[in-house]
């Protein structure tokens, strides 16, 4: 009998944040710059530099931590984390270990164990083929990235599918985003996500024996590199073995799942509280300043759509986490007289599906166009099929709606002046059978009609007024 | 030697000379140049082909242009600073400590970088890359470390005065044993920023002087305004200003029966006991005190530098700068050639008990409990200077030592520091000076011996204060190490 598993998921996130400077020294962030230009004594860890912390990561990582509903340590201190790698200078990363500034939290039902600070380590780049260590014929180091300031986010281990990590991931990114302190951008590296991952019986609270999966750098390698452990650990149950506790790493390209390291092998980091440091006070000052820096929260802001426009609980959430699409929203709602907002959040969709990720706001479809879409619609002027139409040539190359459906003849037909009437009676005359049966009292045969009606104004007729017309005319 | 020679001048002697116009700076810095040059003690490791021209000396500036010697371990833009050890071979960093700096700015031009123990481990300038330095007073004995190169330079007369660090006793023990003024300021006191650490919560950097009034001379431009680089330096709470006090009324002396006991030799108990009633007769109390935790201090002490060590040390591996070793067929062997032959043995011995220290299961019974015998310490200190102005003690327990004497006994040579460190746990200030002449045990020419005075956190003023009373009673002459 086989048993039933559970995926058992925590997320490991690191943000880099949007300062001017490093964490710990006055080098300004690096875009791109050329190899090893933003360097200074003290994020190259020469002998006798020190570092200072910069206040305004400290800030970010406020405003992180209040944003996730963290507990804000009044006293927090930096730790060295030992380990020797090339790209750590000083042989130790400045991180945080048991005071972290910010505990607990979470985020759309997701809890969250810590939020800290750190610096980031340089980058190590491999020459050769693989773009990977193993293979390379040499690597070198490029300290413009060493000492950038980011924050670590870590959940409780609550997440029970890949899909579920990366569409929760993706509502962290917005609210990161919405914040304003990151560019949390998977590509660049700005946000990188490490993934803790064990399977256990289903209905057990026990944790089973966890892997790390390392720095999966799309949304996408994300849920197929945690499918894919997954189904690695899965098998390895099925066969009536054990996980090794280990850090992997996931190719995407191959998909296949290889050992970094394992627990035999894990670093003892000998931390120790960073002596040329001081303590974080967190001050009554400070953390005022970050609450009056933080604008109005993606899930906030869901829950104000859902309450002020009517939107459902789901609507309100995929436009509230999508600034671009939120910002559109209130846009097309203002000008549509703050009514119809559910219809506004349903043409929206038809619009995302259109557009994609680009922003609406850039796209051709104006707020005011978009709103008097909407509002013909919803006082059935126009219908759903018609309404498509304009919305694909108000996308193709934007202007005035009702200038679009006067060309396209597109205003829905509602009753005699249309003519509507007279295409009624065609198409009852056309199909006679259908007519017959629907005065025997057979309901479903009236479709056939409103069909051939619908397919002769090109979908612009309304379907209510048709129905009556069908009926008025058969005297039913 | 006669009397007229500006080499007999103190800092503070030639600082003033210098401003009247008596005496020229560049003349002054050419003939220590000289001096510096002719060193048989091995006590630079670098010495300046000629005045620097930038800052130009102004000779209304605070200090004169009186040229200083610094040790090894401080940073100098384009001057090697290796700390006295192999792994940092032919290394000139890109930037100046913010001290030298500031003490260049001031008027202290760099004359000389000085011999060290390695990364500042060791208390006889023995562990250096570049070879043990001799005491003035007995080129065979040791001058004390880890500034001993500062100390013997100073005490030779090769240097007006000089730059040493301090992390356990190591400004103040080699000032004793080669019978000049040493000071430890307060931790936070003068930027580290710049030097190359040992054991970065410990680190101080302070003069070593002739005498009481050059100490305060430098220290004056050394503290002040905190400096932005470094986040453990504290604004000085006042100016430090020259020391003028002649009697010792009213000031209460504590004297710990922990550090003034055992372990230290008859001849420097005697000395100790002898500038005691000194004080007593300048007007001062002298009452036993209590420092209840301080015989742990060593213990503590040898726990959390190593610790701080070896995790500070972490950084040289060959690859950036400094030593690399030549015969290395891969990366690991370049990191592994590189330290077995760069580090001294002293070094990779400490790296080795502060990794353990701080190692997973055994942080606790190491680190966390050496952290709660410091605070107990520090404790200690507040609850004597609740009573007392000053803790006095010897500040060794013994005179220089012959070369080579404990270089086999690593515990022998720790125990040195005994009544150093625990001043420096407490992170109080504590001055050295020269109390007289005894001789080592066994017999032989006298030398130097140090009398020790801690006091509260930026107590520097009052220290130097009643330093200076007991100095000009004591009369301490030491140009004889000068011939």
């Amino acid at each position: 009998m086989s048993t039933a598993y559970e995926p058992v998921i925590g997320l490991e996130i690191h943000v880099q944040l949007k300062t001017r400077t490093k964490m710990f020294c006055g080098c300004e962030l690096s875009f791109g710059e050329p190899p090893n230009t933003r360097t200074c004594p003290v994020c190259l860890g020469l002998p006798g530099a020190l570092p200072v912390a910069n206040a305004r990561a400290i800030h970010y990582a406020l405003m992180i931590g209040l944003a996730l509903g963290c507990a804000i340590a009044d006293r927090s201190i930096f730790h060295r984390k030992n380990y020797f790698y090339p790209d750590l200078p000083k042989g130790y990363q400045i991180s945080q270990y048991d005071e972290p500034l910010c505990r607990g939290g979470a985020l759309a039902g997701v809890r969250l164990h810590r939020v800290h600070v750190e610096e980031d380590a340089a980058k190590l780049i491999h020459v050769g083929e693989s773009g990977r260590i193993h293979g390379s014929e040499q690597s070198v180091v490029d300290f413009n990235r060493g000492g950038t300031p980011l924050v670590e986010i870590v959940t409780e281990p609550e997440l029970h599918s890949a899909e579920h990590a990366r569409e929760w991931l993706t509502l962290l990114r917005a609210t990161l985003r919405s914040l304003g302190v990151s560019d949390v951008n998977m590509d660049e590296g700005s946000l990188r996500a490490d993934a803790n991952v064990s399977l256990r019986p289903l209905g057990s609270s026990e944790l089973g024996t966890k892997t790390e999966l390392k720095n999966m750098n799309s949304f996408r390698f994300l849920e197929r590199g945690v499918d894919a452990e997954i189904a690695r650990q899965s098998a390895i149950l099925a066969a009536g073995e054990e996980v090794d506790q280990e850090t992997l790493h996931f190719d995407p390209a191959s998909g296949v799942i290889t050992s970094l390291r394992s627990k035999e092998e894990a670093q003892d980091y000998r931390y120790f509280p960073e002596p040329d440091l001081v303590p974080i006070a967190t001050t009554a000052e400070m953390l005022a300043d970050a609450r009056a820096a933080i604008g109005e929260l993606p899930s906030a802001r869901a829950e104000r759509f859902a309450s002020d426009y009517g939107l459902s609980a789901e609507s309100a959430h995929t436009i509230a986490f999508r600034d671009e699409l939120a910002r559109y929203f209130e846009a097309v709602v203002l000008a549509a007289g703050g009514e119809h907002g559910q219809q506004v959040a349903n043409w929206l969709s038809q619009l995302v599906a259109r557009i994609g990720d680009a922003d609406p706001g850039a796209s051709k479809v104006t707020a005011e166009a978009f709103a008097a879409l909407v509002v013909l619609v919803a006082t059935r002027e126009l219908t759903a099929g018609a309404a498509r139409e304009v919305l694909d040539v108000l996308v193709e190359r934007g202007g005035d709606v009702q200038a679009i459906v006067a060309e396209h003849d597109l205003a829905t037909l509602a009753g005699d002046d249309d003519g509507l009437a007279a295409v009624v009676a065609g198409a009852i005359a056309a199909d006679a059978d259908a007519a017959e049966k629907v005065r025997a009292g057979n309901e479903k045969a009236i479709g056939a009609l409103i069909g051939s009606v619908m397919r002769e104004t090109r979908g612009r007729a309304d379907g209510a007024e048709v129905t009556r017309l069908i009926r008025e005319q058969l005297g039913v | 030697m006669t009397t007229s020679s500006p080499l007999d001048l103190t800092a503070c002697q030639a600082a003033a000379a210098i401003k009247r116009g008596g005496l020229d700076a560049g003349d002054l810095f050419e003939l220590y140049r000289e001096r510096a040059t002719g060193d048989r003690l091995n006590a630079f490791t670098w010495v300046a082909e000629k005045a620097p021209k930038a800052p130009p000396q102004d000779p209304q500036a605070p200090l004169g242009g009186v040229p200083l010697a610094v040790k090894d371990l401080f940073c100098t833009e384009g001057v090697p600073s290796q700390s006295g050890s192999r792994i940092l071979e032919g290394y000139c960093p890109p930037y100046t400590a913010t001290v030298v700096e500031r003490l260049a700015a001031a008027g202290a031009p760099l004359l000389a970088k000085t011999n060290q123990d390695e990364f500042a481990m060791g208390s006889s300038t023995e562990n250096s890359a570049f070879g043990s330095t001799g005491n003035p007073w007995d080129r065979a004995r040791v001058p004390g470390g880890s500034s001993g190169g500062s100390a013997a330079a100073v005490a030779a007369g090769l240097a007006p005065w000089a730059l040493g660090t301090d992390t356990g006793g190591s400004i103040r023990q080699p000032a004793a044993l080669c019978g000049i003024v040493g000071l430890k300021p307060t931790y936070g006191a003068v930027s580290r920023y710049g030097m190359i650490a040992f054991a970065s919560s410990l680190d101080q950097a302070g003069p070593l002087t002739r005498d009481v009034s050059d100490a305060a001379l430098l220290l004056s431009h050394m503290v002040g305004e905190r400096d932005r680089r470094d986040a453990t330096s504290l604004d000085f709470p006042e100016p430090i200003v020259l020391p003028s006090r002649s009697d010792l009324n009213g000031v209460r002396f504590g004297v710990p029966a922990e550090l003034t006991g055992d372990g230290i030799e008859p001849g420097v108990l005697g000395a100790f006991q002898a500038t005691l009633e000194l004080a007593r007769q300048l007007g001062a109390s002298v009452e036993p005190c209590a420092l209840p935790h301080a015989p742990h201090a060593l213990a503590a002490y040898y726990v959390l530098a190593p610790a701080e060590a070896s995790s500070n040390l972490a950084r040289f591996d060959g690859v950036r700068y400094g030593y690399r070793a030549a015969d290395a067929a891969d990366l690991l062997e370049l990191y592994t050639h590189t330290r077995h032959d760069g580090f001294g043995a002293e070094v990779k011995r400490r790296v080795m008990l502060g990794t353990y220290a701080l190692s997973s299961g055994y942080y606790d019974a190491y680190y966390g409990r050496a952290q709660r015998v410091r605070t107990k310490i520090a404790e200690d200190f507040a609850a004597a200077f609740a009573q007392f102005d000053f803790v006095v003690m010897p500040t060794s327990p013994g005179v220089a030592f012959e070369l080579g004497a404990k270089v086999a006994d690593p515990y022998a040579m720790y125990l040195n520091d005994f009544c150093t460190v625990p001043a420096s746990l407490a992170g109080i200030p504590a001055i050295s000076i020269p109390n007289g002449l005894a001789s080592p045990p066994g017999g032989g020419t006298p030398l130097p011996v140090g009398f020790q005075l801690a006091g509260p956190a930026f107590s520097e003023n009052r220290l130097l204060d009643v330093a200076f009373a007991l100095e000009q009673a004591l009369g301490f002459d030491g140009s004889a190490a000068r011939r």
